[in-house]
C-alpha cells in the first residue's frame, strides 16, 4: 500500500468485540488506509469486522495485517482501537504502557481504572471527551453512536408497530400518519425526529432545554412546551435536574402526550444519575393497544417504568423496547462512523504523520480524553479553562438587520410627519427664494429640472436589481447628450462677434464631442451586448 | 429646421430617454428600451446638427469627431469582457466629465451671447457649478477606473485630516467663485477657475482613493450620478431643457442606485464617501476579543461533488471572487449538469456582490444562466433553511452572520445572505484571508461550513468533472 513504515512507527491493533452480543468493531477496511497513509501500521485480529460485514480480506486489501487470535494482537499491538471497556481479560493481554482507545466510562468502572493502571498503560476514553469544544466535534463518538441509535430507535419502533407511519388514502380506506413523540431532543433524539418525519409520521417533540425548539423545528417536529418556565440547559449540553413545580407541570404534559400518541420514544438521561422517569405505568395504560414505547435510556434504568433492559416487553398492549444495543443493531453504519471518529483522534495524536502517537497534555480536547496517563490516573480532567462564551450579545443586532431588509426594493415606508414637515418648509423657503430673485429664464428651467428628477425617480425605481450594470451603462450613453452643448459650441452661424475666439472654442467643442461620441456609441453598443445575453 | 421644430424634437428625444429607462423594468422589455435610448440620441443630434445653432461649416468637424469617437467607442464596446464592466463604466463616466468641463470652458470664453445683471451671475455660477462637477466626475471616475484595474491598490489612501482637507477645499472653492464672479473680463476670470478646476481635480482623486475597495459599488453608482449632474449643470449653462431633463435622469438613477447600495451594506452615504472602510487600522478593529471558535474543515472538490450530487436543493452565492477568476461559464456547465439531474439550482444574488451594481447578473447572464434561477437577496433568504447545500464562489462578507450576531462587528447591521442556515454551506476561496472589510467571518469555523480552498476556475473544473464522472 504505502512505503514500508519507519521503524519507529506504531502499530495499532484492533481486536474482536468480546462483549456479548456486540457487532461493532473499531475500524472499518476504508479507514484502515487512512491510518496507513498517517504512518501507523495497523494490525486485525481475525473476524473481527465479520459481524458488521467487514471481512478479513478487506481488511487485508486496505493494507492491513490479520492475526489469528486475540493473544497474538494484543501481544503485538502498540496501541489498541476499542469500541466496549476492555474484560479484566483483556487488560491482562494488553502490553505494558500501551496506549489504549476507546469508551471505558471511568465514573461506572472503577475496578477496571485500577487494572489499567496497573498495567502502566495510557488510556484515552472517546467518552470523556470535552464536547463543548467545537475543534473536538469530529472525534465525538457519543454524538455519532446516538445518531445511530436514534435512527434505530424509530426503524425498531416502525417494526413493532402494526401500521404505516405515513398517511395515506387508498383504494382501501384512509390510513391517518402514525404520531410520534421524542422526548428528550439530544443528538439521538433528533436523529429520531428526522428519522420518523421523513417515514411521513406526525412527529412532536420536547426538551427541558428551550434552546432546541429551533432544531426540532428544523427537522420537522413540532416542539411541545411545558408550561412552566424553567431552562434546563446544565453545563457542557447536556440537562440538568427540574425544580419541583416544572416535574408535575412536565407530567401532565407526558400524560397528555401518551393518551395521544401512538409511538413513545424516550431519550432522557441526566449525566452520573439514573435516568429520570417519564412515563409511569399509568401513563402507559391511557395509551391505544398496539402503541410501542422505545425505552432509549434503559441502560441507566429507563425513562419508562416498565422498561425491561434489553428486552422488548408487552405491558397493557403497549409494545415498551429496551433494547440496549441499538448502536450495534446498526453495525456497519456506527462502525464506519466510530472509526472515522478515531481516524480523526489518530491524527490529532500523530500531527507529524510518522506514525507515532503523542499523547500531549497541553492540548485541551486530549486532555479531557486521557484517563490514565502512564500508569496514573488522570481522571476526571480539570474543567476547560475558556468555556466558549454564551451567544449572549446575539439577539441586539438583529432588528436593526430585519428593520434594513424592508428597503431595497420599491420606495421606502412613509417618512415620518416631523420630518416631512420639515422638508416641505425647507423646500418651500428654496423655492420662495427662487421665484423672487431667479430671472424668468432659469426659472423655466428649473421647472424642467425639478420634474425631470422626479420622473427619473419613479422610473428607476422601478428598474429590477438584476438590470443595475445595464441600467449605468444606458444612462452612461444618454448622459453623453452632453454633446449637444459642444455641436451647439463647434460653429454657430453667428459667429466671430464679439471677438469671439473661434479658434480655441472650436477645438474645444471638437475635444469634447469626440468624447461624448465614444460614450455615446461605446454605451448603447455594450447595453445591447449586454441585453442581449440575458435570457430565461 | 426652425427653433420650434428643434425644440419639438427635443421633447420628443426626452421622452424616448425616460421610456429607455422605464424600459429597463425587466429582461424582456430592457432591449427596447435600449433601441429606444439610441432613437432618442439620434432625434437630439440630427435636431441640433440640422438646427439653427449649426452652421454648415461645422458639419464636417461634426463628422470628423462623430466618426473618431464613434469607432473608439464601438470597438470598446466589442472588445470589452464581462468582468471588466466596471472599469469601462468608470472610464466612460471619467469621459463625460471632461467633456462637461470642456464644453463649460468653450462657454465661457464664448462671448458672442451678451448677457448682464443677474442673468450673467446665474450663467456664471452655471458654467462655474458645471466646471467643478465635470472635473470631480473626470478624475474621480478615473481613480475608480485605476482602482477596478487593479493599477491602483484597493485599500483606501487615508491622508491625515482628510476632512478637514476637503473642507478647506470647499472653502477655497468658494473664495474663488466669488472671485470668479466679480471678474471683469474673460482673461480676469480665467484664473479662478483655472485653480477651482484645479482643486476640483485633486478634490476627486482625493474623495475616490479615499474609500476602500468594497465601497466601489457605491463609488461607481455614485459618479454615474455625478456625470448626470454635470450634464444637467452644461444644460442650465447652455439653456438646453433636454440636457436639463436627460442630466437629472441619469442624476437620480445614480443617486437611487448609491442609496440601494449603501443601505445593502447598512451604511449611509455620507460615512461612504468619507472613506476608510476596509482599512484594518481604522473602524475595523473594533472587536479583537471575538475570535470565532471553532474549527475550519477543508474538503476537496470530489467531496465538493459528492455533496451536490446528493443535494435536492442548491444555492449558489457568486461574489467578486467568481468574476476574477472568471468562473461564470463553469458555473454555468455545473448548473447545468445538477440541473440535468432534476436538482434545484438557484442564485442568491447581494446587492453588492461584485464591483458595480448588477456586476454578478451581468456575468450569469454572459454564461447563458437563465435570469429566472437567479434571486435577490429577499427572494432567497427564506430559503436558506430549506436547501440541502449552499455554494459561496469567491464572496466574504456578504455571506458574513456576525453581521447579524455580533453588534461589535464593524459591518454588523449589513443585510446578508443567510448560507449557514443551509444544511451545508462550501465556502470557495484563495486562502484564509478576510474580506474588503477586514473582519473576519464566523461561518467559516461553522460545525456545517466546508472550506474549498484555491482558485475558482480550477477548483470548480475539478467539481464539474467529478461531478460528470
Amino acid at each position: 500500500m504505502q512505503a514500508s513504515p519507519s521503524p519507529t512507527a506504531q502499530r495499532i491493533g484492533v481486536p474482536r468485540e468480546t462483549f456479548a452480543g456486540e457487532k461493532r468493531v473499531a475500524t472499518v477496511p476504508e479507514v484502515v488506509q487512512k491510518l496507513v497513509a498517517l504512518g501507523f501500521s495497523v494490525a486485525v485480529e481475525a473476524g473481527a469486522g465479520e459481524a458488521a460485514h467487514c471481512s478479513d480480506d478487506a481488511y487485508r486489501a486496505a493494507g492491513a495485517e490479520v492475526l489469528p487470535d486475540a493473544a497474538a494482537l494484543w501481544a503485538a499491538s502498540d496501541i489498541v482501537f476499542k469500541v466496549r471497556p476492555p474484560s479484566a481479560a483483556e487488560v491482562a493481554l494488553m502490553r505494558p504502557g500501551g496506549l489504549l482507545v476507546g469508551f471505558v466510562w471511568p465514573a461506572q468502572h472503577p475496578e477496571l481504572m485500577a487494572q489499567l493502571a496497573a498495567r502502566q498503560a495510557t488510556v484515552l476514553a472517546i467518552d470523556c471527551l470535552p464536547r463543548t469544544l467545537s475543534r473536538a466535534q469530529k472525534m465525538d463518538a457519543l454524538t455519532s453512536t446516538a445518531g445511530v441509535s436514534g435512527y434505530r430507535a424509530v426503524i425498531e419502533a416502525a417494526n413493532a408497530f402494526g401500521r404505516y407511519f405515513n398517511g395515506q388514502i387508498t383504494a382501501a380506506g384512509k390510513v391517518p400518519p402514525a404520531k410520534v413523540f421524542i422526548a428528550g431532543a439530544g443528538v439521538a433524539g433528533l436523529a429520531a425526529i428526522g428519522t420518523a418525519a421523513n417515514l411521513g409520521a406526525i412527529v412532536r417533540a420536547n426538551d427541558t432545554r428551550a434552546e432546541v425548539a429551533d432544531q426540532v423545528r428544523s427537522l420537522g417536529g413540532e416542539f411541545v412546551k411545558v408550561d412552566y418556565e424553567e431552562d434546563g440547559a446544565g453545563g457542557g449540553g447536556y440537562a440538568k435536574v427540574m425544580s419541583e413545580g416544572f416535574q408535575a407541570a412536565q407530567r401532565r404534559m407526558y400524560a397528555e402526550q401518551a393518551r395521544d400518541a401512538d409511538i413513545i420514544i424516550t431519550t432522557a438521561l441526566i449525566p452520573g444519575k439514573p435516568a429520570p422517569k417519564l412515563i409511569t405505568a399509568e401513563m402507559v395504560q391511557t395509551m391505544k393497544p398496539g402503541s410501542v414505547i422505545v425505552d432509549m435510556a434503559a441502560e441507566q434504568g429507563g425513562n419508562c417504568e416498565l422498561t425491561v433492559p434489553g428486552e422488548a416487553v408487552v405491558r397493557h398492549g403497549v409494545t415498551i423496547i429496551g433494547f440496549t444495543d441499538l448502536p450495534s443493531r446498526l453495525a456497519k453504519q456506527s462502525s464506519t462512523l466510530y472509526a472515522t471518529n478515531l481516524l480523526r483522534l489518530a491524527e490529532e495524536l500523530c500531527k507529524a504523520k510518522d506514525g507515532v502517537a503523542v499523547v500531549n497534555m497541553e492540548d485541551d480536547a486530549i486532555r479531557g480524553l486521557t484517563v490514565v496517563k502512564a500508569g496514573e490516573i488522570t481522571w476526571p480532567a480539570p474543567p476547560l479553562k475558556a468555556a466558549p462564551a454564551p451567544a449572549a450579545a446575539r439577539p441586539a443586532a438583529a432588528p436593526v438587520a430585519e428593520k434594513k431588509g424592508g428597503h431595497g426594493h420599491g420606495s421606502a415606508g412613509p417618512l415620518p410627519a416631523k420630518t416631512l414637515a420639515i422638508l416641505f418648509a425647507v423646500a418651500a423657503v428654496a423655492f420662495w427664494f427662487i421665484g423672487a430673485y431667479a430671472p424668468a429664464a432659469f426659472l423655466g428651467h428649473f421647472t424642467v429640472f425639478v420634474l425631470a428628477c422626479f420622473i427619473g425617480y419613479m422610473v428607476v425605481w422601478n428598474v429590477t436589481p438584476a438590470l443595475h450594470t445595464p441600467l449605468m451603462s444606458v444612462t452612461n450613453a444618454i448622459s453623453s447628450i452632453i454633446a449637444i452643448g459642444a455641436l451647439v459650441q463647434i460653429a454657430p452661424p453667428q459667429a466671430a462677434a464679439n471677438g469671439r475666439p473661434d479658434g480655441l472654442i472650436l477645438w474645444l467643442a471638437f475635444a469634447a464631442l469626440v468624447l461624448t461620441a465614444v460614450n455615446m456609441f461605446g454605451g448603447f453598443a455594450v447595453t445591447r451586448r449586454m441585453l442581449a445575453m440575458f435570457q430565461k | 429646421m426652425s427653433h420650434n421644430l428643434a425644440t419639438a424634437a427635443y421633447l420628443g428625444a426626452a421622452i424616448l430617454f425616460v421610456l429607455s429607462l422605464g424600459g429597463l423594468s425587466n429582461p424582456e422589455t430592457a432591449r427596447r428600451g435600449n433601441l429606444f435610448g439610441m432613437a432618442g440620441m439620434a432625434l437630439a443630434v440630427l435636431a441640433t446638427v440640422f438646427g439653427p445653432r449649426v452652421g454648415a461649416t461645422g458639419i464636417a468637424w461634426i463628422v470628423g469627431a462623430l466618426a473618431i469617437g464613434g469607432g473608439i467607442g464601438l470597438y470598446a464596446a466589442r472588445a470589452v469582457k464581462m468582468t471588466q464592466m466596471p472599469e469601462l463604466v468608470a472610464l466612460m463616466h471619467s469621459l463625460v466629465g471632461l467633456a462637461a468641463c470642456l464644453v463649460g470652458f468653450a462657454s465661457y470664453v464664448d462671448t458672442s451671447m451678451p448677457l448682464a445683471g443677474a442673468e450673467k451671475a446665474i450663467h456664471e455660477v452655471e458654467i462655474y457649478v458645471g466646471i467643478l462637477i465635470g472635473a470631480v466626475t473626470f478624475s474621480g471616475s478615473l481613480v475608480a477606473f485605476g482602482k477596478l484595474n487593479g493599477r491602483i491598490g484597493g485599500k483606501p489612501l487615508l491622508l491625515p485630516g482628510r476632512h478637514w482637507l476637503n473642507l478647506a477645499a470647499l472653502l477655497v472653492v468658494v473664495w474663488f467663485g466669488r472671485a470668479f464672479l466679480q471678474a471683469g473680463s474673460v482673461a480676469e476670470g480665467m484664473l479662478p477657475l483655472a485653480v477651482m478646476t484645479a482643486i476640483a481635480l485633486l478634490f476627486g482623486v482625493h474623495m475616490v482613493m479615499a474609500i476602500g475597495g468594497a465601497d466601489m459599488p457605491v463609488v461607481v453608482s455614485m459618479l454615474n450620478s455625478y456625470s448626470g449632474w454635470a450634464a444637467a449643470a452644461t444644460g442650465f449653462m447652455l439653456g438646453n431643457d433636454l440636457l436639463i431633463v436627460t442630466g437629472a435622469l441619469v442624476g437620480s438613477s445614480g443617486a437611487i442606485l448609491s442609496y440601494i447600495m449603501c443601505s445593502a451594506m447598512n451604511r449611509n452615504f455620507l460615512s461612504v464617501i468619507a472613506g476608510g472602510f476596509g482599512t484594518g487600522g481604522g473602524a475595523a478593529p473594533a472587536a479583537p476579543g471575538a475570535e470565532p471558535q471553532g474549527e475550519v474543515v477543508p474538503v476537496t472538490a470530489a467531496e465538493t461533488a459528492e455533496m451536490l450530487r446528493e443535494a435536492r436543493s442548491v444555492v449558489i452565492v457568486p461574489g467578486y471572487g467568481m468574476a476574477v477568476a472568471q468562473a461564470q461559464h463553469t458555473v454555468n456547465e455545473i448548473v447545468r449538469t445538477l440541473r440535468g439531474r432534476g436538482v434545484q439550482v438557484r442564485f442568491a444574488i447581494h446587492p453588492v456582490a461584485g464591483r458595480m451594481p448588477g456586476h454578478m447578473n451581468v456575468l450569469l447572464a454572459e454564461a447563458k444562466v437563465p435570469y429566472d434561477i437567479v434571486m435577490e437577496m429577499d427572494e432567497i433568504n427564506a430559503d436558506f433553511p430549506a436547501t440541502d447545500v449552499a455554494i459561496v464562489i469567491g464572496a466574504n462578507d456578504i455571506v458574513n452572520p456576525a453581521a447579524q450576531d455580533d453588534p461589535a462587528s464593524p459591518i454588523a447591521g449589513m443585510p446578508v445572505l443567510e448560507v449557514w442556515k443551509a444544511g451545508h454551506s462550501i465556502v470557495m476561496k484563495r486562502s484564509m484571508a478576510s474580506g474588503y472589510a477586514g473582519v473576519d467571518n464566523p461561518l467559516f469555523y461553522k460545525e456545517n461550513n466546508r472550506m474549498l480552498f484555491g482558485d475558482a476556475r480550477k477548483m470548480l473544473d475539478e467539481v464539474l468533472a467529478a461531478l460528470k464522472a
